[in-house]
């Protein structure tokens, strides 16, 4: 178990060294010049060289990699070449409203995903089942923006029961968090429900069965614990999908979180920001995936580490 | 020694045949896939058909009628610059369908083949590549797509190399995984004994029993590109005009909401959904008859 964990820690640092070479080398692929971006177009050509030499870009790519590698182990991602300030204290000011509504947007995906799972495994291919597959099946098949949106007019505009965007505390995150639930609360419902066919056909459901156990018993205590493994490994993916879609949901909202200060970097071709927001998300998701990996051993003794 | 393999090589390539009059039957005995393709079907006849009956121009405006709601004139109304928004409706399936096709087909193909390479190199080579696979995954895809549709200036061809940079990724694991199974089968080994190359040992043995797999991952495709595209329209960054598409078209409609322009919103917005309801239960039918051959 142990010996697991170190190699696994070993293949995050690998993950993430990766990252960070693409994130430059992407960087790189973006035809703007950094120094005429901050001095602006009609500036003279000796300006341009001076911040050039001041940025460190006149050197050659792989020592300016090493440059940028050694400030990001100092925890130094750079200065956003629009906003003037610090990427690592751009990024600190959102992390709270980001972590908020991402934390929301799980908690949401499993109160949705998980009862849906459950009764349509227990109602296999009568009503309930067709009924809530089909509403789960809708759930994924509208774009984010559309829900979004519908939630906004609706819920908010029409009957003005939470604010229709803008950031502040719980409430302003409770409709974009929702708005990602109803597009990926599908995914949860249809692995727990295949999971959950599966274990309630084993032997020691009929055995809890036979013992007097009454239903509800042997749904939540005995199946459900073993049936929510597979969903568990599935929460390891869809982080990264939840950062993906915090992007545009944090965009719909006018959320200020660091999903929409990313999108704002892209758009602005702001070359730092974009490194450290993307670079922020995959420490995120490798980090998440880890913990996934371990807790996983830890739920499910019968998975072995060779 | 070529001689003696043959025969073999013909049985088992024998059975894979005879597998599939039954694949189509299990495909077809489902009543959600039969809806699913019935779906697609009148998407296809609606948007490549349609523009053939309902002979109106998608790009003219017409600018004494802009926000006009429907009518017998314009049955699905007219936009902000007096598109006619049935005929944009029609044209703009092609755009989508083709894009989330094209983009699938690719990112299949490409999945495909860097993953069989993958799992039959094994050793480092192996590690090396799919470790590349985890370091793109592990970048959440908005971000690429974005970054890419935000440097190069989009066009459907772009759009669909875009779309497939991330979406082969998922398939690359997928056959990988596929192929190291498959690759420690007795039947392989007993083809790499009697001399068969590599290459053959891929395109015979390998390639007809991940088809499968990658199919059923390559229609879920289809419908995740598809609202990409959308996303991406919503975001700024999608297909650029005249042509139209339905993640354009329902992205824009969503900035009269407020106006109560219903027919800018609802009509792409089925559409999309359409797509992707039909898409999904193909892939579900396509992944059932697929379950219940290997059960």
């Amino acid at each position: 178990m142990v010996s697991y964990i170190i190699r696994r820690i070993f293949g995050a640092l690998i993950v993430l060294l990766g990252v960070s070479i693409i994130t430059f080398l992407l960087a790189y692929a973006v035809p703007a010049d950094p120094a005429r971006a901050i001095v602006g177009p009609h500036a003279p050509e000796y300006l341009v060289l001076q911040i050039r030499k001041q940025l460190g870009l006149d050197e050659p790519l792989p020592i300016q990699y090493i440059h940028y590698l050694g400030n990001i182990l100092r925890g130094n991602l750079g200065t956003s070449y629009v906003l003037n300030q610090s990427v690592t204290s751009l990024i600190g000011q959102r992390i709270g409203a980001t972590g908020l509504l991402a934390g929301l947007a799980f908690v949401f995906e499993l109160i949705i995903g998980i009862p849906i799972g459950i009764l349509t495994a227990l109602r296999d291919r009568k009503l309930t089942d067709h009924v809530l597959s089909t509403g789960a099946l809708i759930g994924i098949s509208l774009p984010v923006f559309f829900v979004g949106l519908e939630l906004m007019y609706w819920v908010g505009f029409r009957l003005g029961w939470l604010p229709i965007g803008g950031t502040g505390g719980i409430l302003f995150a409770i409709l974009p968090a929702l708005t990602y639930a109803i597009t990926g609360a599908a995914y949860y419902a249809r692995l727990l429900k295949s999971s959950m066919i599966d274990v309630l056909n084993q032997d020691y459901i009929r055995t809890a069965k036979a013992k007097g156990a009454s239903p509800l018993r042997v749904v939540m205590r005995h199946a459900l614990r073993n049936a929510l493994i597979p969903a568990l490994t599935y929460a390891g993916t869809d982080v990264a999908a939840l950062l993906g879609g915090v992007v545009v949901i944090e965009d719909i909202f006018g959320y200020s979180g660091v999903g929409q200060l990313a999108f704002q970097a892209i758009g602005n071709l702001d070359v730092p920001l974009i490194m450290g927001t993307v670079l922020f998300a995959t420490v995120f998701v490798v980090i998440f995936n880890l913990i996934v990996d371990i807790l996983y051993g830890i739920v499910d003794p019968r998975i072995s580490y060779s | 020694m070529i001689q003696e393999s043959l025969p073999l090589e013909a049985s088992l390539v024998e059975t894979i045949k005879d597998e599939r009059p039954k694949f189509i039957h299990r495909f077809w005995k489902s009543g959600m896939t039969k809806l699913g393709v019935f779906l697609l079907l009148f998407l296809v006849l609606f948007s490549y058909v349609g523009p053939l009956i309902y002979r109106h121009s998608a790009i003219n405006s017409h600018l004494l009628a802009t926000d006009a709601s429907p009518s017998a004139q314009f049955p699905l109304g007219t936009d902000s610059v007096g598109h006619n928004v049935l005929a944009q409706l029609m044209v703009g399936g092609q755009s989508s369908l083709e894009v989330g096709f094209a983009a699938a087909i690719v990112a299949m193909i490409f999945g495909t083949l860097y993953g069989m390479i993958s799992g039959m190199a094994g050793g480092w080579v192996d590690t090396v590549m799919m470790r590349f696979v985890d370091i793109l995954l592990s970048i959440p895809s908005i971000f690429i797509l974005l970054f890419l549709n935000a440097v190069f200036q989009p066009n459907i061809f772009l759009m669909i190399f875009v779309l497939a940079s991330t979406a082969w990724l998922g398939v690359s694991r997928l056959v990988r995984a596929e192929a190291l199974t498959i690759k420690n089968q007795l039947y392989v080994e007993a083809a790499h004994a009697i001399g068969t190359r590599t290459l053959r040992i891929m395109v015979r043995y390998l390639f007809p029993n991940i088809i499968g797999t990658v199919l059923v991952a390559s229609t879920f495709q289809v419908a995740d590109a598809i609202l990409y595209m959308a996303g991406l329209s919503f975001l700024g960054l999608g297909l650029p005009p005249p042509t139209p598409n339905w993640g354009g078209m329902l992205s824009d409609g969503m900035n009269y909401m407020f106006q109560n322009s219903w027919w800018l919103i609802y009509p792409p917005g089925l559409c999309i959904l359409i797509a992707q309801v039909s898409i999904n239960l193909i892939g579900d039918g396509l992944r059932n008859a697929i379950e219940t051959r290997e059960r």
